[in-house]
């Protein structure tokens, strides 16, 4: 799917990377554990997350994960927006709980990574 | 080639500087992205591990056209059963760790399996990881 219909499906926002919104992705990993997320071998992935530090955009960044949706309304702060542009992810909030922003986004289409 | 960084203990704010300066070196290398993604990971994994458990350290790469030799070095205060530690899922990480994200003990896991060698060596003076990331691309 299409991130500008991830973010209605959960009804959330675009905090950054509104160039890129027609990008694909469709895969969903939910984690809030980053060593975790370093274990994924692809990287057509939405990773959903309610870990708002500079960590989660680091480990996107080690992964080549471009685009995160932070979940229980999580904010970015400046750093992470700035470290989040420089590589053209695509950022977004929700204010739904992790499992109900996976259970809409699976019902929309996107697959578990395993 | 030589690059080396070094990291204060405790500062996650920092942790992924080093990879993510690798990985704009390989880059512009033209290093096959999926090699690029091994070397970071892995490289990653040790500064977080050096920032978290450890009271600081230094990393060394060497960048050969074949490839890249990273040493990972702390002051201690070691790793007293590396066998253990290796084992997925094994954590020591505080709680302050484990609220920025790290903790599930796939550290050096993923170091493992990102690595064509790693040898590691600890005592109380400190922990030294050496791996090795050939850039002939992977066959899984
Ligand atoms: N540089 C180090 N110095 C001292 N102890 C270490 C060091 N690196 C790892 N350890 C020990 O080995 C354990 C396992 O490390 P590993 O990286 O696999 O998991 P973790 O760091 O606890 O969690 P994760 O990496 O999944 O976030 C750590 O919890 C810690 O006890
Ligand atoms: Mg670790």
């Amino acid at each position: 799917m299409k991130l500008k219909e991830v973010v209605e499906v959960i009804n959330g926002r675009i905090i950054c990377g509104d160039a890129f919104l027609d990008r694909e992705v469709h895969l969903g990993f939910a984690s809030d554990l980053m060593s975790e997320v370093l274990t994924l071998l692809d990287e057509d992935i939405l990773l959903i997350t309610g870990l708002s530090n500079i960590q989660s955009i680091r480990t996107a960044e080690m992964s080549d994960i471009t685009q995160i949706l932070f979940v229980r309304g999580k904010q970015p702060t400046k750093n992470m927006i700035d470290l989040a542009n420089e590589h053209e992810m695509v950022i977004m909030t929700t204010p739904y709980s992790m499992f109900r922003a996976s259970y809409l986004l699976h019902e929309s289409g996107l697959k578990p990574v395993y | 080639m030589n690059q080396s960084f070094s990291i204060p203990a405790g500062d996650f704010s920092h942790a992924g500087q080093a990879a993510s300066e690798i990985k704009r070196l390989l880059k512009q290398l033209n290093i096959p992205p999926k090699v690029i993604k091994r070397v970071v990971v892995a490289l990653y994994e040790a500064e977080v591990n050096v920032v978290a458990h450890s009271f600081g350290g230094s990393i060394s790469c060497t960048i050969t056209p074949e490839h890249i030799d990273i040493v990972v070095s702390d002051c201690g205060p070691g790793i007293s059963d590396i066998e253990l530690a290796m084992s997925e899922g094994y954590s020591t990480a505080s709680s302050e760790v484990r609220e920025m994200g790290f903790g599930a003990g796939m550290g050096l896991p993923n170091i493992k399996n990102n690595s064509d060698s790693l040898d590691i060596s600890s005592s109380e003076q400190g922990t030294s990881i050496h791996m090795r990331v050939n850039f002939k691309e992977h066959t899984p």
